[in-house]
């Protein structure tokens, strides 16, 4: 009476690779398997990166300066922060196209708020709070139609997408701009820390890793865990320290005429926002939920998770991703205008965190991923407009880079997928 | 086995309108004991099996666990008595690994934090105590296992939570021989450790090679309740398809009722 599908003995490998070899041999064997079974991790981004560093380097002339390096980590850093709302939205499974103008409206909320002789102006940290608040309750009625109502994502925030544009565009169609004079604002975007500061806090971003290590191990005294992959830990805590320190000298390098540069307190803000958004991704109950409902609501559902309420915080989590990105980048123009989004904000930030590998599905991505994604997408733009390539040829190429990050990704997916079962 | 069953169900009956899909079902596992469910399609296990699990309540009828009665009126009052089930289509993520899956939504946490270290530890040992040896890495998607170790993994699921009772809703129904082989020894070990098992399934050869006593329900009755040592497949199979056993063994289920 069973089945007729006979198949063979419950092994998945051959016995030689029931056990990874710890070391170095066992840190060439892993990458062969994960190259073998398409898992990249974030490999491809980065290789994709430093070429396009090299190549602009190459062939801009202005591309390879400390001050040009300091505009792009202000020019990525309002992307990479819808991004990152992004990476939760889409884990779930689920779309938001109401970011680009929630970012808006976030950059209107603080333009006002701030406005000098107005009976409610207000210190420009209390506006902003009040802006990223006001920008996750949004998120949160938006994501309650869908979790509550069931109106599907993509509808709810296209509704919203034209409300909050509406919205903008009824508060400045009259008024044009307006200008934003309260430094705290502004210096989201133009604050340079001085030098020394910027190596203290390089040293404290460097230790991030080497500590959560730390802490790892010092909780899983006594049991018999999986062990570290020592050489693999000590190549990503040498990889982020070159980063973060390479960062900080070059950006100490620079000099506008004769004012030195420094490291910009929106790339301090973006990486804050990063391990953040990364620990509630990854070290927290919330976060664990999140990537079950996204890999098998049904399944969470039984589990006794309140999907609804991880729907709704999530989306609450990308209102006020939104509003913290478009405080940004209003402040790198220290205004507010009609022309608010600039770009293709919206698609940019879901461009970013695609190519940074978050599947559209659900279930599977990462938050460095939206930080990968749109430093490459930043500096493809910023180098492609040193090089003085017109508008269209830049959207054409962010365009292709984009298919061909996601074919590669879904090459990989469907090499993993082989290697199961 | 002279206890008190650890659960009973007594006359339940319910209805989804005009369908009366349990009529009057008596039911009992005591402890320790693997029990088999069996009956042909829209007999009515799945709605019975739901109502022990509290997706369903019964319209009528008491259900008493270790003796006293009680009210199952969702998954967590049932989890709360020790009852866990392990559906057919499992309810795992895909995207999880063991470790995640086997604690998902009762995760280990201090202030929300998850300890990965005690939930890794944990389920190394609920597997090991399972003697389910298959599995290379708890670290890895439960979307690469095969059929038969994601079935496990379900079912380690189940046994973690000091489960006194697991019901397995067809945990074969998918499996090849060598993968159903390895489940139903699994079954086995679950008996041998002192937990009740429900074991709902189609395939006779799978009950007679775990079960210790079957029950048989046909329209949403029970027909007949069979020892496995003391009876026979035909049997078996004629109280499915006819309702009427022809060798009755053991107690005839108007008695079981009143034990
Ligand atoms: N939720 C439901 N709504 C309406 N009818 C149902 C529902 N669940 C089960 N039934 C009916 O009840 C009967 C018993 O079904 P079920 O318990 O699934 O049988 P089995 O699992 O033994 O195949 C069938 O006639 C089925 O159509
Ligand atoms: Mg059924």
């Amino acid at each position: 009476m069973t089945t007729a599908d006979v198949v063979g003995p419950d092994r998945a490998l051959p016995p030689e690779e029931e056990q990874l070899p710890g070391g170095v041999a066992g840190l060439y064997h892993r990458a062969w398997l994960n190259l073998r079974t398409g898992n990249l991790g974030a490999i491809p981004i980065i290789v994709g990166e430093i070429l396009v560093v090299i190549i602009f380097g190459l062939t801009a002339t202005n591309f390879f300066t400390a001050v040009n390096f300091v505009n792009l980590i202000t020019q990525t850093a309002g992307t990479a922060m819808l991004a990152y709302g992004v990476v939760f939205v889409l884990l779930l499974g689920e779309i938001d196209l109401s970011i680009g103008y929630l970012a808006g409206i976030g950059a209107l909320i603080v333009a006002e708020l701030q406005l000098p002789g107005s009976s409610w102006q207000m210190n420009g940290i209390l506006a902003m709070l009040v802006a990223i608040a006001a920008c996750a309750l949004i998120g949160g009625v938006q994501g309650s139609i869908v979790a509550f109502i069931g109106v599907p994502s993509f509808v709810v925030t296209l509704g919203g997408f034209l409300i909050w544009q509406g919205v903008i565009l009824n508060k400045l169609e009259q008024r044009g701009t307006i200008i934003i004079q309260d430094r705290w604002i502004n210096y989201t975007d133009a604050y340079i820390f001085s030098h020394w500061l910027g190596w203290i806090i390089a040293a404290i971003l460097t230790a991030l890793y080497p500590i959560s290590i730390l802490y790892k191990l010092v909780v899983a005294r006594g049991t018999q865990i999986a062990q570290q992959n020592w050489p693999l830990v000590a190549l990503k805590a040498v990889g982020i320290g070159i980063a973060v320190f390479g960062t900080v000298a070059i950006a100490n390098h620079g000099k506008i005429i004769s004012t030195p540069e420094g490291l910009p307190l929106a790339g301090v803000i973006i990486i804050l926002f990063f391990v953040l958004l990364t620990f509630l991704a990854k070290w927290t109950t919330f976060g664990r939920h999140v990537y079950a409902v996204g890999g098998n609501a049904e399944a969470a559902r039984r589990a006794g998770i309140n999907v609804s309420r991880i729907r709704v915080v999530v989306f609450m989590i990308s209102g006020a991703t939104a509003a913290m990105g478009g405080i940004i980048f209003a402040a790198q123009v220290n205004s507010v205008a009609l022309t608010f989004p600039p770009g293709n904000l919206l698609l940019n930030a879901i461009a970013a965190a695609v190519i940074g590998g978050v599947s559209l599905f659900g279930g599977r991505g990462e938050v460095r991923g939206a930080l990968l994604g749109a430093i490459l997408i930043g500096t493809l733009q910023n180098g492609l407009n040193t090089l003085s390539v017109s508008n269209g040829w830049i959207y054409i190429i962010t365009g292709l880079v984009l298919l061909g990050a996601v074919m590669l990704d879904t090459v990989a997916v469907r090499l993993q997928a082989r290697s199961g079962r | 086995m002279s206890d008190t069953p650890l659960i009973e169900l007594r006359d339940i009956t319910k209805s989804f309108g005009s369908v009366h899909a349990l009529n009057g079902v008596d039911f009992q596992v005591l402890p320790g004991e693997v029990m088999a469910l069996v009956g042909d399609n829209g007999a009515g296990k799945s709605t019975l099996i739901k109502c022990i699990a509290g997706t369903h309540t019964p319209d009528h009828g008491e259900i008493l666990f270790e003796g006293r009665e009680v009210n199952i009126n969702g998954p967590k009052d049932a989890a709360r008595l020790g009852i866990e089930v392990v559906y057919q289509d499992l309810a795992l993520c895909d995207n999880l690994d063991v470790v995640q899956n086997m604690y998902l939504g009762r995760e280990v946490a201090r202030f929300q934090i998850l300890n990965e270290a005690a939930m890794e530890h944990t389920t190394q040992e609920t597997l090991k105590s399972l003697a389910v040896t298959t599995i290379r890495s708890v670290r890895q998607p439960v979307a690469t296992l095969s059929g038969g170790q994601r079935q496990s993994v379900a079912v380690a699921k189940a046994v973690q939570w000091n489960s006194k009772l697991v019901i397995l809703d067809e945990p074969t129904a998918a499996l090849g021989v060598a993968q159903t082989e390895q489940v139903l020894a699994l079954v086995r070990r679950l008996g041998e450790q002192g937990l009740s098992v429900v074991l709902v399934s189609h395939n006779l050869h799978d009950v007679f090679e775990t079960a210790d006593r079957i029950t048989v329900l046909r329209l949403g009755r029970t027909v007949g309740v069979f020892e496995r040592r003391e009876t026979t497949q035909q049997a078996v199979v004629q109280a499915i398809t006819a309702g009427v056993p022809t060798k009755v063994s053991g107690i005839p289920p108007s008695a079981e009722a009143q034990l």
